[in-house]
């Protein structure tokens, strides 16, 4: 199955207005030693209905997700998708489209980056949000790179209860990281405030913090204080969008950049991607900003529309000094969560948060109560929390796996030195039989 | 415009939820009140059915390649068949954590599997990452390789320099700066190509590599590659490809049969994934054997067992996303090379450089062509001396009003009010022909009535936007007193 119209009087019509003879005579200019011989993948094609039970097929060499109940959350979670979203971001006029460089013809996608930016400014507390970047991740990494570019200063603090995947990302992204990463440890779950004002006093010429909440394992940060005694370095902030419904967020807390995964908004977990980099911040460094924004301005007769705004700071004008290297960013993602958000309305969101804590609170209580089975930290927490076992992880992970239930792995917390810990993710899809289920399980294998 | 947040209303709502009592515990016994949100987010309050109709009314201000023919040079704006689409959207591929047990999502890891392995015969290289989100993303991944490669030489502190032709795209000398290198321009030769004595004395010891688009931004094949490789490697550098434009040579030429090390691929251009306004895309990056240990981790592999991610890869430069890859848009691509198979794939790179040969051929005149020749799927006219006053946008602006995406303006910046168009492989002989039409007819236009160019566009929902205003005094988001 291919996608080409032409005829053969089609092809033959063209070659001659073009001179040559043959679609071979095209690729004249590419020397034959280096022309293809014969095939590259070893492949026929296929027609609509083959490749559709082919890949069908594939697709069933899954478990069908449905049929289990997934406690996973690591900083990617399953929620309740509402129908209006894929009804939205299926609409061909978006889908298709490309970046709105032509803004005359792309009002729609200007028009809803801009509700967009507003929606996650208004989560995050902050003045201005760009129109997303890769995942909370590279996020994470830009915010850093930002702040030493705009501070001019290397050192950057990274608390150790970050997502770690987060701070490989960042690992990767620093030129060198050993030199310039300084590691903030915690105590009893939160960041450890004396480690961290003993890093402050030792170090003159920081560029900022990079801390978490809820958290890598689930607990609410106290942010308050923060930004004081970090002065002009920068307090970076990562923030669950769907805790935000109940907490404070970082911006009332004098956040500089608050970034963070946005997947949670309305985008399934997909296997890990695409997701949705979420970037906010002060509008005192919008020069600094990566990425791209959508600005309202009036056309030459004064009806207000909107356009890609302050592109001198992107690759395609600036080049190798624009303020990162992004391009295509993660537009469907966040009209999705755009619609999510429109949807659920500040009753829906600060509703949604709280039934998800809830959840979390009635797990945890419940599975406390079995004999050996503990929090490990005495902390608040949104929709994750991490136990302490008297037995071994690892079998609990096997017997759950058999039992329909998944957990994460606990390799992914002995890495962290959680030796003897289970870490349990709680959303509104999972229901209360399933939790109950969930806890007569692992008092069974205590 | 009225904004979402002007049709708000309090108490209107479009989704609800099970709201439950399931604890007596209450977040204020918790958490210190510091902790708890003061005043709820400022979202917008809407109805379902007024939620639909403000999207609705959005997306038809929009312009789709589903709306008709979008000849956006460099973006391979070409059909984006549906069953990929459905395909994608099946429960079993979206709803699995990345994290969940690899005996539960063999499918998934399959997929990833042989996306790997139709890459690697697409490209000729030897390893692939599927994990980058987009091209640039590919290519700092690429660049963070040849820090590794040189670094473990110990010759990265010497070792400085990125080589980039001056018609590169704009990310190209973006990704080596993020990377840490110092991006060093090379000048094109009259015909488009790299000036191989510009190389050669831009090469030296401090040369980390150089990044090529084939064909390049001018749709011009790299006739000297395999000189340059050669000059790069006698240097002591890599050979970066980027990948964009694999649209023109599917099954023809391959990166990894030309001398290059690294390769990024594109699959939200030539691999037909939709760009979504902007995105997400996928970048995943093939490279030559001698860059295996660096590839980011995890890698999909395939043992005894079946599928699983392999991280213990100590020489890694580790991880550019927190999660392996943009999945959903992987299922896509997959779909899309199975769908075809070789034939199909040569039937794509032949059909797209055969449209852009036969709209170049009817373009040249009175639109000017600089670089004379062959072009492979797009080429570059040179919009200049058109008419008085006429400029290249003054063209594009012409174009909306005939209801047609226009070309990409002013890039490459090596022709003057340049045009860049790429018919793509997906659009008929009728099509072109029209398209064709409208541009002699705006050409003309410019003679004649030149106002009509300076005026447009009026056919569209707004006029030409004041984008100076838009740079001196930033409105980013909706405020209530608007
Ligand atoms: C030649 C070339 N290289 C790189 C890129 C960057 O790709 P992306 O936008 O996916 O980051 C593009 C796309 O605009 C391109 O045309």
């Amino acid at each position: 199955m291919d996608f080409i119209p032409h005829t053969e009087e089609d092809k033959r019509e063209m070659l001659e207005e073009i001179g040559v003879s043959s679609i071979d005579e095209l690729f004249s200019d590419i020397p034959d030693e280096v022309q293809v011989q014969g095939d590259i993948i070893g492949k026929d094609g296929k027609t609509e209905q083959e490749l559709k039970q082919d890949v069908n097929k594939l697709a069933r060499e899954n478990v069908k997700p449905g049929d289990r109940v997934s406690l996973i959350g690591a900083g990617l979670y399953h929620h309740f998708i509402p129908s209006v979203v894929s009804h939205v971001t299926g609409r061909s006029e978006f889908y298709t489209a490309y970046t709105p460089y032509q803004a005359e013809i792309s009002q729609g996608t200007l028009g809803w980056m801009f509700e967009f930016q507003t929606a996650i400014s208004e989560l995050m507390g902050m003045e201005i949000a760009n129109a997303s970047m890769y995942d909370g991740g590279s996020s994470a990494a830009e915010a850093v790179l930002m702040a030493q570019e705009y501070l001019d200063r290397r050192p950057i603090v990274v608390a150790d209860n970050i997502n770690p995947y987060y701070r490989d990302v960042i690992d990767t992204y620093l030129p060198d990281p050993d030199d310039e990463i300084i590691e903030l440890s915690s105590k009893n779950g939160r960041i450890n405030r004396d480690h961290l004002e003993q890093i402050i006093n030792d170090n003159d010429d920081l560029a900022g913090l990079v801390v978490q909440t809820p958290n890598y394992f689930g607990i609410v940060e106290d942010l308050a204080g923060l930004k004081e005694a970090l002065d002009d370095a920068f307090l970076i902030v990562s923030a669950n969008p769907i805790s935000l419904g109940l907490l404070q967020p970082p911006g009332e807390f004098g956040a500089d950049i608050v970034v963070g995964e946005g997947q949670p908004l309305g985008n399934s977990v997909y296997f890990g991607g695409p997701l949705l980099g979420l970037f906010a911040t002060k509008s005192d460094y919008l020069r600094y900003l990566p990425g791209r924004v959508s600005g309202k301005t009036v056309d030459d007769e004064g009806r207000e529309g909107f356009v890609m705004a302050l592109q001198t700071r992107e690759q395609h004008i600036r080049r190798e000094r624009a303020t990162s290297n992004i391009c295509t960013n993660q537009a469907l993602n966040a009209l999705a969560a755009t619609v999510y958000l429109s949807s659920l309305g500040p009753d829906g969101l600060t509703a949604l948060a709280r039934i998800n804590w809830d959840r979390a609170q009635y797990l945890a209580d419940k599975l406390c109560r079995i004999e050996g089975v503990d929090l490990t930290w005495d902390q608040p927490f949104f929709n994750e929390f991490v136990l302490t076992v008297d037995a071994d992880p690892e079998l609990i992970w096997e017997k759950m796996k058999e039992e329909g239930i998944d957990l994460l792995h606990p390799k992914h917390l002995k890495r962290l030195g959680l030796d003897e810990n289970l870490m349990i993710a709680v959303t509104e899809k999972v229901d209360k039989e399933d939790m109950d289920r969930f806890a007569e399980l692992l008092e069974e294998e205590m | 415009m009225e904004t979402i947040f002007d049709k708000s209303k309090s108490g209107r709502r479009s989704t609800y939820l099970n709201e439950d009592d399931l604890t007596s515990k209450k977040p204020s016994d918790e958490l210190d009140g510091d902790l708890l949100r003061g005043e709820k987010p400022g979202l917008p309050e809407i109805s379902q059915p007024e939620l639909m109709r403000h999207f609705v009314e959005l997306s038809k201000k929009n312009y789709g390649v589903d709306d008709g023919l979008y000849p956006l040079g460099s973006c391979t704006m070409k059909h984006n068949p549906k069953p990929n689409e459905d395909l994608a959207a099946t429960e079993e591929f979206q709803d699995h954590h990345p994290l969940a047990s690899p005996d539960l999502v063999q499918g998934n890891l399959r997929l990833m599997y042989e996306l790997g392995e139709l890459l690697k015969g697409v490209s000729g290289m030897d390893g692939i990452t599927l994990q980058p989100s987009a091209g640039a993303h590919g290519e700092l991944t690429g660049m963070l390789m040849i820090r590794k490669y040189h670094e473990v030489r110990d010759e990265l502190e010497r070792r400085t320099e990125i080589l980039l032709p001056d018609s590169s795209h704009g990310t190209n000398p973006a990704s080596a700066a993020v990377a840490g290198f110092d991006a060093v321009e090379i000048k094109s030769n009259d015909e488009g190509t790299v000036d191989i004595e510009g190389l050669k004395e831009a090469t030296s010891e401090k040369t980390a590599g150089i990044m090529l688009t084939v064909p390049n931004t001018l749709g011009i094949f790299e006739k000297d590659i395999l000189e340059v490789a050669e000059i790069v490697h006698d240097a002591g550098g890599l050979c970066y490809f980027d990948g964009a434009n694999l649209n023109a040579f599917l099954g023809r030429v391959r990166p990894g049969d030309l001398g290059m090390d690294i390769t990024h691929f594109n699959l939200h251009k030539t691999f037909s994934t939709p760009h979504g306004g902007g995105g997400p895309g996928a970048g995943p990056v093939g490279v030559k054997e001698k860059l295996l240990p660096y590839l980011p981790i995890p890698v999909v592999e395939k043992t005894g067992d079946g599928y699983s991610f392999d991280y213990d890869r100590p020489k890694s430069i580790g991880k550019v996303n927190s999660f392996p890859g943009a999945f959903g848009v992987l299922v896509k691509a997959y779909s899309y090379i199975l769908s075809l198979g070789d034939e199909g794939l040569k039937r794509v790179s032949d059909n797209a450089v055969l449209n852009a040969n036969y709209l170049k051929e009817k373009l040249k005149d009175p639109y000017k062509l600089d670089y004379e020749g062959v072009c492979k799927h797009e080429f570059v006219l040179n919009g200049s001396g058109m008419g008085e006053g006429i400029k290249t946008l003054d063209i594009a602006k012409r174009l909306l009003d005939y209801g047609y995406h226009p070309p990409t303006v002013y890039f490459p910046l090596i022709v003057k009010e340049a045009l860049m168009i790429e018919p793509t492989e997906t659009e008929t002989k009728e099509n072109l022909d029209e398209f064709t039409e409208t541009m002699l007819k705006i050409a003309a236009e410019a003679m004649e009535d030149p106002e009509l160019l300076h005026e447009a566009p009026t056919e569209t929902p707004v006029g030409r936007l004041d984008e100076t205003q838009a740079a001196r005094n930033p409105v980013l988001r909706w405020t209530e007193s608007e």
